[in-house]
């Protein structure tokens, strides 16, 4: 909210500057924006009254007028304004003097006339929006005067931002509440006289119980004028709280909602048809709104209706056929009271938040209505005459929103703020604040004021002792703790470490959104449904993923149009799984879901997703770098699962499309699949907008979690044996199947099976491989002899001969 | 005699003088102590001489002999340290070329800053939970007193999927978890990503808050600005670093403040939410409001990460532009 600093000093006035009080209002919680100067930034502007007025020559549309504006002399000034007349006081930029916009008044010729300065509009001044014609200023404003210090620019326009429970404070006379109390002085004597009635006409309202409405002032005005202007300092604090004057029926309306904190509107009386009906609207209902549009109403929506049908939205847009417009004489005002559960999300189903829903939605002081009735009544009078008559006032007086009293105890009071309360200090803030306050004993009995909504429990009150004193007065302690100690699981790894690890071996961590483009979705996973969002903020941040690899592969293509053509990057975060893609997903174990379920059939799943493109290194003077591949990544995917040595991890078969068939895995946790490894589907390259396939992996996270606790065996003191094996099999023989037939024939001598070299080319014949294998032998409780040894080694050939056709190479 | 002894003598310290290598050194003492050597063919002349001269001769010769023996062990170090001086020299590098090594990984801003603060608060005793991003309206408001159609719901443009499930606008929803299935007294902390439908130069679709939970016997609003300005001091560690607390609203909390800091007599920044635990959140989770009481704070992680480490801009963190990411290896 943003309003006049004078105006608040008018209803209570601390004696202290102006960013001391911006500073008390922001501790107060009434958080302060910002404070700038009401004066727009213009100089040497001052009254003048247009004494003299004939036609340019040259020009139809301009006229020299000679202008009184205190001196001596008249001042000739050329002037296009179509309002410019005899008569007229407004306002005049002299000789070097400077507008808002920066231009430099100057004296000058308009076409060979001589113009010592310029008739200023309201918009040239920054003083309005809109620009029709020079300034008209009433009748007592001060010839040759500056015209700063007859607006009383002197002030300055403080911009609050205030939280939704502050309701009240969507006033001057709330902000001033607040302030009273931070200032411990009296708020300033503001009487609000009735007005007497004029005349007898009543306009009938009738409120249907189901609306939002529980109180309905209503008056008519007779006979007002509104074509007279509001006055100058009504339309300047209106333009200070970045409201724009309409006519003096509007204002006023507007103003006392400034002022009090009540919304208010002016019917033209004439337009209405039978009596107000406050109802809900019927479904379908239509509406031409005052800002032209015309809305489909819904059933749970309160209007004010007469017999043509509804004529406004409760507390939030009247409509036009009931507008006051320049040919309006009689007004009906309403001042109402709609709740606000019954007001919030209307505004923004109907796309039109204003002053007043806003007000309506936060509460809106339930003994306001008939006070701020009398007020505006008042204030119309003075700019536009009119004869009121009497005020209709119904309410609902068994449902208006009034808080209960409740008990303040001091011992909670210490409690919940953590030192001891001064029982006068919080009488006295308390009081300040409107709060009803009755001692008892240690205790207090306390009612919130009607304006309060904020107020309703007892840490509500025990706030507002803290807030006005100020949190920043109160010491810092710390709780008594008595510590317990916490589980330090040695088999459970976890995510830091793992993050560290990839990061030793080279990786860089990213973090991508867990929205994405529906399309590539579909293209990594095409049999998964990932979950839409229905409001999404844009196409490409559509469904929550189902797998890590999109936000990769977008990380790798922006990387290399920055020209980073090497990257190894990886992602710890969640994908998510409708129930029903869960038991198809054959890629990742159910076993290994998080336990992270808030039922409604949705997995939300815990992975690691890596991915390696480019050079298998940095490019250095020491070593040839070649193009990352296959078993760069699995390597280090390996090292990562040596954490997870609480489960049989194995490598096998994959089926997954998305990844190239030739060079894809799947990771293996106890036999059952966790995640996969390969490089990336070169078919997919277009559709992901890539031109270099990487070596991806993806794994549910907590396959990587469990393991094994060390138990240690004792180590032989006998020396170990090493055989080499060179054989010759079928290319289409797996390293796998090899060891596997290693390991079922093989006896406990055998301590461990490595390849140590792998060719396919000239040397072998085709459709064949040579593979070269060591075996390390031992024995625990001697030395082996050489005829045990060959033994086993004969058995181990014989098996691969027999099983995989292998051959002993020369 | 004795002339041909000195000469000897001089001859010896000559060879071996001149000896050049190991080898040549080896020659030399062959040539002077072997068996055909010179000093050795003295020594045999020795047996030629009268018996009575023999003892000051031999006498003579050893000497010699002991002379000659000690500078060839001498020649050989010589030696030994030129040719290891040679051998090194010849195996100098050139030290200033870079080290052979890999890639440099990297943790992301945020995993820093988020361990940061997680290290901090455990060294009070709060331990780190996790909840579901993709959350239930219970969870992420009516737990949180936040009822359908409050006005705070409007500062929290949520993510929708249906009626029912929507991704989380914060942290607290981790709260509610963890104080259903665990009895007081609690000290947790939450990390995690959590969304709003918001997106610009200051605002990002997805970001990251840590939760912070204690629950005690005796807890109040003086303990809460202790710990926190006790973390803010410690995350921060600047000399110049001043902190404030204003009054503020969170359906959740009550009372509730905001924290800001100022470095370096910088501009205000807003930085964390903070409150008094609201009745409402305790009856909604089973907790006796009347045993405990509590504090719960929401940090934001990015905003903490941008003023620690100087990042303008908030979208540099989702873009893993690894020349930004690279500069907090």
């Amino acid at each position: 909210m943003k309003f006049s600093e004078n105006w608040l000093r008018e209803w209570v006035n601390p004696s202290v500057d102006s960013a001391t009080l911006a500073d008390q209002l922001t501790f107060l919680g009434l958080e302060v924006d910002e404070v700038l100067p009401a004066h727009p930034g213009f100089s040497n502007v001052v009254v003048a009254r247009i004494d003299k007025i004939r036609p340019h020559p040259d020009a139809k549309k301009l006229r020299i007028c000679e202008v009184d504006c205190g001196m001596s002399d008249l001042v000739q000034v050329v002037c296009g304004a179509p309002n410019a007349r005899l008569g007229l006081i407004t306002a005049l930029a002299q000789v070097g003097g400077v507008l808002p916009n920066g231009m430099k008044i100057k004296a000058a010729k308009l076409r060979g006339e001589d113009s010592s300065g310029m008739l200023c509009s309201a918009a040239e001044l920054g003083l309005s929006e809109s620009n029709d014609g020079i300034m008209e200023l009433p009748d007592n404003a001060p010839i040759g005067e500056p015209l700063s210090g007859f607006l009383e620019l002197n002030d300055n326009v403080i911009d609050i931002e205030l939280t939704p429970d502050r309701g009240d404070c969507l006033s001057i006379r709330g902000i001033a509440r607040d302030v009273c109390a931070k200032n411990d002085v009296s708020m300033l004597l503001h009487e609000i006289t009735n007005v007497p009635s004029q005349h007898e006409q009543l306009w009938p309202v009738r409120v249907e119980p189901s609306s939002s409405c529980v109180r309905y002032c209503g008056r008519v005005v007779q006979n007002v004028d509104v074509s007279q202007a509001s006055p100058v300092w009504m339309t300047e604090r209106l333009r200070r709280a970045g409201v724009r004057s309409i006519n003096p029926a509007v204002d006023v309306t507007n103003y006392v909602m400034l002022e009090l904190g009540q919304p208010m509107h002016a019917f033209d009386l004439d337009k209405l048809q039978g009596p107000i009906q406050v109802r809900l609207a019927g479904e379908g209902e239509s509406l031409e709104l005052l800002d032209g549009r015309t809305v489909k109403l819904s059933g749970d929506t309160t209007v004010i209706a007469d017999d043509s049908g509804a004529i406004g939205i409760a507390g939030i847009m009247g409509g036009n056929s009931t507008a006051v417009d320049e040919n309006t004489t009689n007004i009906l005002f309403e001042a109402a009271l709609f709740l606000p559960e019954k007001t919030i999300g209307k505004p923004r189903q109907y796309g039109c938040h204003t002053e007043s829903s806003h007000r309506f939605e936060r509460g809106v002081d339930p003994k306001l209505q008939k006070e701020a009735m009398e007020y505006a009544t008042g204030l119309l009078m003075n700019i536009a005459g009119g004869e009121p008559g009497p005020v209709s006032d119904w309410q609902d007086s068994t449902n208006l929103p009034l808080g209960e009293s409740v008990r303040l105890r001091r011992s909670r009071l210490k409690r919940i703020i953590g030192v001891e309360p001064d029982a006068k200090n919080v009488e006295q803030i308390l009081k300040r604040l409107g709060i009803g306050i009755e001692r008892h004993g240690d205790d207090w009995q306390v009612k919130p004021p009607s304006y309060r909504y904020d107020l309703r429990i007892e840490e509500d009150f025990i706030e507002e002792v803290a807030r006005v004193n100020g949190f920043d007065a109160l010491p810092r302690t710390s709780p008594v703790h008595r510590p317990v100690f916490q589980d330090v699981k040695e088999t459970f790894v976890p995510p830091l470490a793992i993050k560290q690890q990839l990061q030793h071996r080279g990786y860089q961590e990213v973090v991508t959104y867990s929205f994405v483009d529906a399309d590539q979705q579909n293209t990594l996973r095409p049999d998964l449904a990932a979950l839409p969002l229905a409001n999404p903020i844009s196409n490409d941040l559509a469904v929550m993923r189902t797998t890590l690899l999109g936000g990769l592969l977008d990380t790798q293509r922006r990387n290399q149009s920055r020209q980073v053509t090497s990257l190894r990057i990886f992602e710890m975060g969640l994908r998510f799984l409708q129930a029903s893609d869960s038991v198809t997903d054959t890629i990742m174990d159910a076993d290994f879901h998080d336990d992270l379920q808030i039922g409604h059939g949705l997995i939300q799943q815990s992975m690691l997703a890596g991915l390696a493109v480019g050079q298998d290194k940095p490019e250095g003077w020491s070593a040839k770098t070649r193009e990352v591949d296959f078993f760069d990544m699995k390597a280090d995917l390996v090292a990562l699962l040596s954490h997870a040595s609480g489960s049989n991890i194995s490598f096998g078969a994959s089926a997954l499309d998305t990844l190239h068939p030739g060079q894809r895995a799947s990771v293996l946790a106890n036999g059952k699949p966790v995640g996969y490894i390969g490089r990336l589907n070169p078919g997919l390259l277009k559709a992901v907008d890539l031109n270099e396939a990487p070596i991806v992996f993806e794994i549910a996270l907590k396959a990587l979690q469990a393991a094994k606790l060390p138990a240690a065996s004792e180590l032989s003191k006998f020396p170990q044996v090493r055989r080499d094996l060179a054989l010759q099999v079928d290319s289409q023989i797996a390293w796998a199947d090899i060891a596997a037939c290693i390991h079922d024939v093989a006896g406990p001598m055998v301590q461990s099976v490595t390849p140590f070299d792998v060719y396919a080319g000239d040397k072998v014949a085709d459709g064949k491989k040579s593979v070269a294998i060591s075996l390390i032998l031992q024995d625990f409780s001697r030395t082996l002899e050489d005829q045990e040894v060959e033994a086993e080694v004969a058995r181990v050939l014989e098996a691969l001969t027999t099983s995989l056709g292998a051959e002993l190479r020369a | 005699m004795a002339l041909d002894l000195e000469q000897l003598l001089d001859d010896a310290k000559n060879m071996i003088a001149d000896a050049a290598s190991p080898d040549a050194l080896e020659a030399t003492r062959v040539e002077l102590l072997g068996k055909k050597g010179k000093l050795t063919d003295a020594l045999k002349a020795i047996g030629q001489l009268p018996k009575e001269e023999k003892p000051a001769a031999g006498q003579a010769v050893n000497k010699i002999k002991v002379q000659v023996q000690e500078l060839l062990e001498q020649r050989k170090l010589i030696l030994e340290q030129h040719a290891l001086a040679e051998k090194l020299a010849a195996d100098a590098l050139d030290v200033s070329l870079p080290g052979r090594t890999g890639f440099s990984g990297g943790l992301h801003p945020v995993t820093l800053t988020i361990e940061r603060i997680c290290a901090l608060f455990g060294s009070l005793g709060f331990t780190t939970v996790h909840g579901p991003e993709i959350e239930d309206d219970h969870h992420n408001f009516e737990a949180l007193n936040i009822p359908a159609h409050h006005p705070a719901r409007a500062m929290h443009d949520t993510f929708y999927f249906d009626a029912t499930r929507l991704l989380r606008t914060h942290t607290s929803s981790v709260q509610i978890r963890h104080m259903t299935a665990n009895k007081p007294p609690l000290r947790i902390l939450a990390p995690g990503r959590v969304y709003r439908c918001d997106s610009d130069q200051t605002h990002s679709p997805m970001f990251h808050q840590v939760e912070g939970l204690l629950v005690d016997k005796d807890v109040g609003l003086t303990d809460l600005m202790g710990h926190l300005e006790g973390f803010l001091l410690r995350f921060f560690d600047q000399d110049d670093c001043e902190i404030r607390f204003r009054p503020s609203y969170f359906p959740f909390t009550e009372p509730s403040a905001e924290v800001d800091i100022r470095i370096n007599k910088g501009p205000w920044l807003e930085v964390l939410g903070s409150g008094v635990v609201h009745p409402a959140v305790f009856r909604s989770v089973g907790i006796d409001n009347e045993e405990f009481t509590g504090y719960a704070f929401g940090l934001g992680v990015e905003r903490l990460a941008m003023l620690r480490y100087g990042v303008k801009d908030l979208r540099l963190f989702f873009e893993n532009d690894m020349r930004f990411l690279a500069q907090f290896h």
